[in-house]
């Protein structure tokens, strides 16, 4: 024998006692995770008890009100939507155009690196400094005002790192040999990034532009330093009028409210009723973003799995 | 007095050698399956004699780095793979891929060197100390003494002693594969499996490597695969030739080089066919 | 990769469209630079304004921030302290709970297992930060008051750990790409010699993977630090320079969404004041990005 048995004895002892601690650590990080979600569920649940009562169809028709019996959201989401709106009309082409220029017609020299650094450091900056920047720049020096119009394009300016990136991350998802097959075919680079490229990366960039949404949807703070009102008791002016040129733009120069920041005004009162219109709007706000994020999870799995190269 | 297993058609075993001595190890039968069902080897039928080396070779995707993981259970690591039949090892008769068998326990007695060198991000006092701290070595002077002895044994000694705690990667492609033998040597293992150790090797470093082989047999049995037949016929007392899953020929290493029985063995080392 | 002109079918005005759309594309990107150099020069102007009224040394060294009162004081220390404080016991809370999670889906889960887990943790990070401050202070705080007995309803503590809650997803997504980065050949040496999951984990990965892991922690400290809706709610608007985090207090980005909404107008200290807060701020969490920058590419490097 070349070992004795006590010798192997003691070595499956070790193992024994080795694979108890793998155990029990695997146990305690599954109990960590777990926990972390489990809390998140009862906040989530907590806030439902508490206010879906008052999502009925009259919330949504309703402004907000000095009394919670006949508060709604009727501005904030209106407010929501247009602003979003604007958002994503700025922030979609200059992003995506931003990305493209990158990954197919830059060349490596300090001036993309400089770039490159630029939009790394920016999706690293608190948003509550976007607002001051529009607070300044927008509100003031512009003359634009504490309106739609500068909300918008404070939140394009949040969300540019992230569509940018995104569309990197699409561009450079597709193999240079198609890349090749184009431009060998005589295409030029504008004729294969529409032909070809961007057609194909169209699933990366649209999950980048709702990952940017959802955020834009959600986040408070840069909105609440460009003046955007906790208190509106009425809507824009409608985009379509029944006067020629039947077109209205006045709607972009209007003052708003928008869900989070109704939901942070009805938070703020001391008084339980605008506590759970807080905790309604919240329920609302949540499926919103939450809904937004799923199908940004989905698409991006189901883009990874359609095209195989 | 134990007889070798069942043969498989047009294996030759050779079985006047192990009439006289208990072989390390046994595969008897030996099927494996990867996860999806693909078959990779078939029925095998193998000895390792004591104190020897046994080389495997064969045409790529032949199938004996499969063969070769199956001995320290490595396929283990990745779900659906599956073991038929037996690898017994002595002494003790123990099938370790027995399903009552823990693959650590295993690995605790069968250490493996590479393809590629893979020193822990450490420094080379480390890398050979882990596995004595994984079986729960404490007192530095022993460890101390196990990793010089483990150096010494890989030939590696003189030229780290006086670096042993500046980091492994530091060192040459030659150097960091000693270094993972000497980390396979400090635990006193039964069996040493190769898996290809020089392919990743220049010229130079190859030969020292294979000088080691030669040196450490009389200490531990040594199951290698490799791709480059000379080497086989350089450095091993025993080869088997695999080609796609089955095990064509086995036998003394100048008897399969220079008579083989199998006309395919034959056409392989002729290089009629890679 | 420009194709050569034909010499059969000369196309002028292809290239010019081509060139127009090339300016064009080159003007969005950029917009990068521009954006940076607005920023940091709206916030050094303005900055300055406030500068000229209050000198530096007062900011920097004054214990008490009070701006809007009638004798105005002006150190910042009140409200850095209070951001420390917050994201500090953010960072207890995300730090243990978000590498046990990735040491776990990356070495231990089964595969069913993590493709639960994952995409489930990533959704804690889409939950926006208004109604982290709701759970904040209408839930977490009224069970932290049966617990600590005196507990303010606004208190640094509630509103720390919900920050917590609110980037375990960046410690743990983060983390968990470090050590997937670590090769499989490194960690097939470790099983070859007898060690088991936890010491293949602790061993060898845990440190092959250091340098991402921390630049994780960098950059869940740095969205903590300019976290401002769980603080606006929860920890009240008093500045107050103190450590004890049962206690209220105002962060650098509560302090400038309390004077935004009070509708400062334009021109005055009070304004201006919130600029030079904000550069406190960018210069804060631009240091983490670095540094978080830097560590990133070292771990890149090593592989």
């Amino acid at each position: 024998m070349s070992r004795p048995d006590p010798q192997i004895q003691a070595v499956r002892a070790m193992i024994v006692a080795h694979k108890r601690w793998d155990h029990i650590f695997a146990l305690t990080a599954l109990a960590a995770m777990l926990f972390c979600v489990l809390v998140l569920l009862a906040l989530i649940l907590s806030m439902v008890v508490d206010g879906y009562h008052r999502i009925t169809p009259d919330f949504f028709t309703s402004f907000p009100s000095r009394m919670a019996e006949r508060s709604g959201i009727l501005s904030a989401w209106v407010g929501s939507l247009l602003v979003i709106s604007v958002t994503i009309l700025a922030a979609v082409p200059v992003g995506v155009a931003a990305g493209i220029y990158l990954e197919i017609y830059a060349k490596r020299n300090w001036l993309m690196d400089l770039i490159e650094i630029n939009i790394t450091n920016l999706a690293g900056v608190p948003p509550i400094i976007y607002g001051l920047l529009a607070l300044s720049l927008f509100v003031h020096t512009w003359g634009l005002g504490e309106s739609v119009l500068t909300a918008g394009l404070t939140m394009a300016l949040m969300i540019l790192p992230v569509v940018i990136m995104n569309t990197r991350e699409a561009i450079r998802s597709i193999p240079q040999s198609i890349h090749e097959a184009a431009y060998a075919l005589g295409a030029t680079k504008g004729q294969a990034t529409r032909d070809h490229l961007l057609p194909y990366s169209k699933g990366g960039i649209l999950t980048g532009v709702i990952i940017g949404t959802a955020t834009a949807v959600g986040e408070t703070a840069p909105l609440i330093v460009i003046g955007a009102l906790t208190f509106i008791a009425f809507l824009p002016p409608a985009p379509i009028t029944d006067v020629f040129p039947f077109v209205s733009f006045a709607w972009l120069f209007d003052p708003f409210t928008v869900m989070p920041i109704q939901m942070f005004n009805w938070v703020s009162r001391p008084q339980p009723a605008f506590h759970e219109l807080a905790a309604a709007a919240g329920v609302v706000l949540m499926c919103i973003t939450l809904a937004m994020n799923a199908l940004a999870i989905w698409l991006r799995y189901r883009y990874r799995k359609r095209i195989r190269w | 007095m134990l007889h070798p297993a069942s043969t498989a058609p047009n294996a030759s075993h050779g079985s006047e050698i192990f009439a006289q001595a208990e072989p390390k190890a046994e595969a008897r039968n030996l099927n494996f399956f990867y996860s999806g069902g693909v078959q990779a080897l078939k029925s095998i039928n193998l000895h390792l004699a004591a104190n020897s080396v046994t080389a495997l070779i064969g045409p790529s995707g032949c199938g004996k780095s499969t063969f070769l993981r199956c001995f320290n259970r490595m396929h283990d690591l990745y779900p659906g793979n599956r073991y038929e039949g037996q690898i017994v090892i002595n002494p003790g008769g123990i099938n370790i891929l027995g399903a009552d068998i823990d693959p650590i326990e295993v690995r605790m007695r069968i250490s493996m060197v590479f393809q590629k060198p893979n020193p822990f991000p450490k420094s080379i006092y480390e890398n050979v100390a882990y596995g004595l701290r994984v079986r729960g070595v404490r007192q530095s002077g022993l460890i101390d003494e196990k990793v010089e002895d483990a150096l010494r044994g890989a030939a590696l000694w003189d030229e780290v002693k006086d670096r042993l705690h500046q980091l492994a990667f530091n060192l040459s492609g030659g150097q960091q594969q000693r270094l993972c033998i000497a980390r396979a040597l400090a635990t006193d293992p039964e069996i040493l499996l190769f898996d290809e150790p020089t392919s990743a090797l220049d010229p130079i470093a190859t030969d020292s490597i294979e000088d080691l082989i030669g040196h450490l047999k009389s200490k531990v049995t040594i199951l290698i695969v490799t791709h480059n037949m000379h080497q086989a016929a350089r450095v091993s007392n025993h080869t088997a030739f695999m080609h796609m899953g089955e095990l064509i020929e086995f036998g003394p290493t100048d008897v399969i080089f220079t008579n083989p029985k199998v006309k395919r063995t034959e056409d392989y080392i002729t290089g009629r066919y890679g | 990769m420009n194709p050569t002109r034909s010499r059969f079918s000369p196309q002028p005005a292809r290239h010019v469209k081509e060139r127009v759309v090339h300016s064009l594309l080159f003007l969005s990107a950029m917009s990068a630079i521009a954006i940076t150099l607005a920023v940091v020069s709206i916030l050094v102007l303005e900055s300055m304004s406030f500068f000229r009224e209050v000198s530096l040394r007062e900011f920097l060294t004054d214990t008490q921030w009070t701006p809007l009162f009638a004798d105005p004081r002006y150190g910042v220390m009140p409200l850095v302290g209070a951001t420390l404080v917050v994201t500090s016991i953010g960072l207890l809370v995300a730090v243990p709970l978000g590498t046990l999670a990735a040491l776990y889906l990356g070495e231990f889960a089964p595969s069913r297992v993590r493709e639960f887990f994952k995409p489930t943790l990533e959704m804690l990070s889409s939950v926006p930060s208004v109604v982290y401050g709701y759970f904040a202070l209408l839930l977490v705080t009224p069970l932290l008051q049966q617990i600590i007995p005196g507990l303010p309803g606004f208190n640094m503590l509630s509103a720390g750990l919900v920050i917590g809650v609110s980037i375990v997803p960046f410690v743990s997504s983060m983390s968990e790409d470090a050590m997937r980065a670590v090769p499989m050949d490194i960690r097939e040496g470790s099983y070859a010699m007898g060690a088991t999951r936890l010491q293949t984990a602790r061993y060898v990965v845990f440190p092959a993977a250091l340098s991402g892991i921390v630049a994780a922690y960098i950059l869940a400290m740095s969205v903590a630090l300019g976290q401002t809706m769980i603080v606006a709610i929860a920890a009240g608007q008093q500045a107050n320079l103190t450590l004890d985090p049962t206690q209220p207090a105002a962060t650098l980005t509560a302090y400038i969404a309390q004077v935004a909404i009070g509708d400062v107008a334009h021109g005055t200290i009070a304004y201006q004041s919130i600029f030079a807060v904000g550069l406190v701020l960018l210069l804060m969490t631009l240091v983490l990005n670095i540094l978080g920058h830097f560590m990133r590419r070292r771990y890149r490097e090593s592989y």
